[in-house]
């Protein structure tokens, strides 16, 4: 069995005593959600935190919810809610798209959006489907609650914007009218992690693309996105042609690495296909000609 | 029939419902199961009982120059820390491989593999000996690694061995078999010749539980026993008697519920010899489990052979002759499980099912700085590899003749006409009728709709219209020919232990039986097959006969449970032993009925007077009359046994068709199986469900192999395979629903006919699902696994080795 180094314990009953406890125990201490990344690092003794503080008593921070012109994920929402949220689903096909492929049942009954983001890992998924929705993520410190664009979370692979004594409290994302969105990843097998992965939103207006956002995961895609393609979509027609040079653009802008995944032309090659799939399908959707 | 009417009386079921022999029942053992009352021996606690942990080598391949204990002796709960130094004291820090090598228990010189055993650490719990591992300080001088097998003969290579006097080299062997000179004048007048070459990577039995042991050694009594994760007791116990010297009387090898073995759990490793020494050393009980990553980077690897295959036929597409050079890589220890006179297993046998005069086949054997092992992973002793091959090049023989695979392999099957047949390396195949599987797979699978189906696609893809998204689709066959149940004796030995096995039977008053078994079951259902095989000689419910194994006290010597070989030989052992009881009952029932034995007719479960069935006895009855103060004839003793050692006279040859349909992305490289048709003949079928569980279980390991399992190593022999996120396991989003046919010819020689099974799909599949993905991108040859990357650069035209790391 492989066993973590020795670690106390602690228990949150509210976001306040949570980010006291942080507070307390300084730059050693962990908050811990769903447990699904954490765990496995500690048991590998590749986080050796001195404290565990344990926040999934805070059951206030579990929803999906519309919150003026934008829909509210709270950090210790479960992978399982955002796969079968009728309101996600109802605005945007990319959350339960991603989530289907994330890891298994076990897994997203417990890992949570909270846990996803702050791990920052780089091949995570929610911070794609995040970063091509352009969400903001809400953090709260002992001295209040400030709000960061998801583009300026991810600091670096296992690094983000939430200091030592902070918590993410909630995750929220613009609701577009005349959008459609799409998740498409490639993985070795049901539960591994992406080899890539690219989600998209492409909001119509006629046959123009008014607004447009790509996430893309797993192949060091600056802050999970490829603003060049964005930039290169928006006020474009969305015309396969349209689709396949900003593809093209995706596959050129990250910095994928070889591993036992795939060599990086494989993966560049991968980011082109997916991405144009996306793009495409996000566009059917947004017209309304596809499910 | 509806609920109302009376059901009708069934003759052949007992008041259980379970069939009186061969028929589909639910498992025994699965009473136990479901309920997770299962016992491991992880599940094994002691009084007083110590944990321990294993600290390893992080290099592949480097110098010791010092191991400092002290901190980690200082450690408050830590009982014990034991290096290679204090095993040289004690003439344990080596130990004998199964295949005449030697293998350190704790490296003392150098470490020569990523994941090698360095110190033992003995604690009160396993949290505190994991901890007290960190405070060990080992300082290396690390040494360049050989880690691609092709190098490992380089002039410049690192020699790995330096333990072994007069080393200057890294090979182990070179080993041949078959007929060169004839076999290459075949090839110098072919009309066709097809060379290939290529891998069957390192890969990993994986079962659910990992290695384990927990020892006792009691000082008062001077008995060891040992709980154990073994696939063969009782060669366990004479291991250990023979290394450490301990009297084998004294010594009890206990093997409770196994979570699977596959290979995996035939060899001794380190771990359960320290665990013994631990137990000596404090004097308590001391229990070792090993991790995932453990069993992944130390265990007992499979296959991992480089193989360059040529195969040679006239243009009408008549094969005539296969020849094969291998590469094989050991890694740094030659510790493979398998009879003696077999250094490359039952490889061999790689003519497969096909009727042609010559074969040859050369292996040579190298050290690599890589885990030990080799035969693994239901290989049944490499046939797996040998399968493999010729599959393989059968198919690339069609692509070169453009002839469909089905035809091609159909025109070159062995006839039933032809058996027994004697194979060009030596193999004396028993029964079979293969064009008749081959023939009812192509049935189920609607093999020429399939192919009209590809036909279409095919042109709509080279039409104006093409989709460049449209799957492509892949037909794969396999054919496969096994060799199970090692073996007779004068041919096949372990460490000189002959491969004959034991059985007990034992019918108490009531009726009841016993049945020991020296075989040890690790999932295949033996609780309830070898019951069924009793129960179809005499004739007993199954319910009403417990089967034992997995305790050296309580069974008769064999070897164990690996290579298919339980039901071909314990199976054969128990069926003679229950005749044996059957006719001992014929002689008590006529002293009972006061007749005599000529007399007597049997009908499923009773003997009677001919004449007259009202006359008779129950094989119950004849227990109690056997057990009481009836006068039996001369020589006759009482109560109701048999003991059998079973020496096969050759092995039973179970054979398949399987065929295999998949869709690959062409824009992605993602490989779907869409359907898996597999005829298996395994003879008659003991309990069908176990069987059919059997296939299905290996068919999954096929669609694993050949799509995602892989053990690679970087440049500097780093495992890239070590933990599940790395080494993949299909799950059943990747398996389509098995679609199962059958034939049955029996086995000529056993004594009910039956062949094992164990195996056979693992061995038959692999080729199959690789025919059918090269078939859907239309490229001749690259190598498994077809990971999307791996089918992607293989429709490029740019291969990548499986067995080294992706750059
Ligand atoms: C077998 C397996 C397969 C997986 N496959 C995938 C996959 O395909 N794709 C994918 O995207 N993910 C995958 N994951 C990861 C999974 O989604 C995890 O659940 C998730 O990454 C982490 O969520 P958690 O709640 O378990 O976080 P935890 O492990 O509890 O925490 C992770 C980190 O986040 C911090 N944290 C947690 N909550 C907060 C908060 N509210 N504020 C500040 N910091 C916080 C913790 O301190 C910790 O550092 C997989 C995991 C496993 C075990």
């Amino acid at each position: 069995m492989q066993v973590p180094a020795p670690f106390e314990y602690e228990r949150a009953t509210s976001v306040d005593e949570a980010i006291a406890l942080l507070t307390r125990h300084g730059a050693d201490a962990r908050l811990v959600a769903g447990g699904h990344s954490l765990l496995p690092m500690m048991k590998l003794r590749l986080a050796r935190p001195e404290t565990l503080i344990d926040i999934n008593g805070l059951s206030d921070l579990d929803y999906i919810r519309v919150d003026g012109d934008e829909i509210a994920l709270g950090a210790m929402t479960r992978h399982a809610a955002v796969l079968d949220s009728p309101l996600l689903a109802e605005h945007y096909r990319i959350f339960a798209e991603a989530e289907r492929v994330i890891a298994d049942p076990l897994v997203r009954n417990r890992g949570t959006v909270g846990g996803s983001l702050c791990q920052a890992d780089p091949s995570e998924d929610l911070s794609a489907v995040f970063s091509a929705l352009r969400g903001r993520a809400v953090i709260r410190a002992a001295s209040g609650t400030r709000s960061v664009d998801l583009r300026d979370f991810h600091r670096g692979p296992y690094e983000t914007a939430v200091g030592p004594a902070e918590i993410l409290l909630e995750v929220r994302v613009p609701i577009r009218p005349r959008t459609g969105s799409a998740y498409q990843k490639v993985e070795r097998r049901a539960g591994d992690w992406s080899i890539a992965a690219v989600g998209a939103f492409v909001q119509i207006d006629g046959d123009t693309i008014s607004d447009v956002g790509i996430g893309i995961t797993a192949v060091g895609a600056e802050h999970f996105a490829c603003v060049a393609a964005e930039d290169q979509l928006r006020g474009s027609p969305a015309t396969p042609e349209a689709v396949a040079a900003a593809a093209a653009t995706c596959a050129r802008s990250c910095h994928p690495s070889a591993d036992q995944r795939g060599p990086e032309d494989y993966k560049r090659h991968l980011v082109e296909v997916l991405a144009g799939r996306a793009l495409t399908q996000s566009i059917a959707r947004a017209r309304g000609e596809a499910s | 029939m509806t609920a109302t009417e009376a059901p009708i009386p069934d003759v052949s079921t007992s008041a259980a419902g379970n069939p009186l022999g061969f028929g589909r029942m639910l498992r025994k053992e699965d009473a136990r199961f479901v309920r997770g009352q299962g016992h491991y021996v992880d599940d094994v606690n002691l009084h007083g009982m110590l944990h321990s942990a294993i600290l390893r080598s992080s290099y592949a391949h480097a110098r010791i120059v010092s191991i400092d204990t002290s901190a980690a002796e200082a450690h408050p709960k830590v009982k014990a820390v034991i290096t290679g130094k204090t095993l040289e004291t004690l003439n344990l820090a080596w130990m004998p491989t199964l295949s005449g090598d030697v293998v350190s228990v704790l490296a003392t010189d150098k470490v020569r593999f990523q994941g090698q055993e360095v110190a033992y650490v003995v604690a009160e719990d396993e949290y505190a000996a994991r901890d007290a591992l960190e405070l060990i300080e080992v300082e290396y001088e690390p040494l360049p690694a050989v880690v691609d097998a092709r190098h490992a003969l380089d002039p410049d290579a690192p020699i790995i061995r330096d333990d072994l006097e007069g080393r200057t080299d890294n090979k182990i062997y070179d080993w041949e078999a078959g007929d060169q000179a004839a076999c290459d004048e075949v090839f110098a007048n072919a009309e066709v010749v097809v060379a290939e070459d290529m891998i069957y990577p390192r890969v990993h039995p994986a079962p659910m539980e990992t290695c384990g042991s927990v020892a006792h050694m009691d000082k008062v009594t001077g008995k060891l026993t040992i709980w154990t994760t073994t696939q063969a007791p009782h060669a366990h116990r004479t291991i250990y008697a023979l290394v450490a010297g301990l009297p084998e009387q004294k010594i009890q090898v206990i093997s409770p519920d196994i979570g699977g073995g596959f290979g995996n759990k035939v060899g001794i490793y380190p771990g359960y010899v320290l665990s013994i020494v631990g137990s000596i050393v404090t004097g308590a009980p001391v229990k070792w489990v090993e991790d995932r990553s453990e069993n992944l980077m130390s265990t007992s690897f499979a296959r991992d052979y480089h193989m360059h295959g040529e195969i040679a036929a006239t243009r009408e597409g008549k094969i005539l002759a296969l020849r094969v050079d291998v590469l094989a890589d050991h890694g740094a220890f030659n510790g493979v499980a398998q009879p003696t006179k077999f250094p490359a297993g039952f490889f061999h046998i790689f003519t497969g099912s096909y009727d042609y005069p010559a074969a040859h086949c050369k292996v040579t054997a190298v050290y690599t700085n890589k885990a030990l092992g080799g035969v693994a992973y239901a290989c049944s002793f490499r046939i797996t590899e040998a399968v493999y091959l010729v599959e393989r090049m059968v198919t690339c023989l069609a692509d070169e003749l453009k002839m469909d695979p089905a035809e091609l392999r159909m025109k070159n099957l062995l006839r039933p006409e032809q058996f027994p047949y004697t194979s060009p390396t030596g193999w004396e195949y028993d029964s079979g009728d293969y064009p008749r599987a081959l023939k009812e797979a192509m049935r189920i699978a609607g093999y020429d709709e399939l192919r009209r189906e590809q036909a279409e696609r095919r042109a709509a893809a080279a039409g104006p219209d093409a989709d460049p998204a449209a799957p492509l689709m892949g037909i794969g066959l396999s054919f496969f020919t096994e060799g199970v149940g090692a073996g007779p004796r004068k041919h096949m030995d372990i460490l000189g232990l002959g491969m004959a096995d034991g059985c007990e039977l034992r019918i108490h008053p009531t009726g009841k039986a016993q049945l020991r078994l020296s075989v040890q079951t690790q999932g295949q259902g033996h609780e309830t097959t070898f019951a069924q095989i009793v129960s179809h000689v005499i004739g007993l419910p199954p319910e009403d006969i417990e089967v034992i194994h997995g305790d050296t006290d309580n069974t008769p010597f064999g070897l164990g449970t690996y290579g298919s070989r339980s039901t071909p030989v314990s199976g054969a052992a128990a069926a003679v032993a229950a005749q044996r009881i059957k006719d001992k009952a014929r002689i008590i029932a006529a002293a009972a009925l006061e007749c005599s034995v000529d007399d007597l007719e049997w009908e499923h479960g009773r003997w009677f007077v001919k004449g007259d069935p009202s006359q008779g006895k129950t094989i119950a009855e004849i227990a109690m009359a056997a057990h009481s103060s009836l006068e039996l004839p001369e020589g006759v003793e009482g109560h109701l046994d048999a003991s059998v050692v079973y020496n096969p006279p050759n092995l039973t040859y179970p054979f398949g068709a399987y065929i295999c349909v998949v869709d690959v992305d062409p824009q992605t490289g993602v490989v779907k199986v869409r359907r898996f048709i597999a005829v298996d003949d395994c003879g008659p079928r003991i309990n069908p469900m176990i069987v059919e569980g059997q296939v299905h279980g290996g068919l999954a390991d096929g669609v694993g192999m050949a799509l995602m399992e892989v053990i690679a190593f970087d440049s500097d022999g780093n495992n890239l395979g070590g933990s599940f996120m790395d080494y993949l396991l299909p799950t059943s989003m990747e398996c389509p629903s098995w679609e199962l046919g059958e034939t049955v010819t029996p086995s000529p020689h056993h004594p009910i006919g039956v062949k094992g099974v164990g195996e056979s799909a693992t061995v038959g599949s692999p080729p199959a699902v690789v025919n059918a993905v090269l078939d859907a991108i239309q490229v001749r040859q690259a190598d498994m696994p077809f990971t999307p990357a791996m089918t992607w650069r293989a429709l490029q035209g740019r291969n990548l080795r499986p067995d080294l790391a992706i750059e």
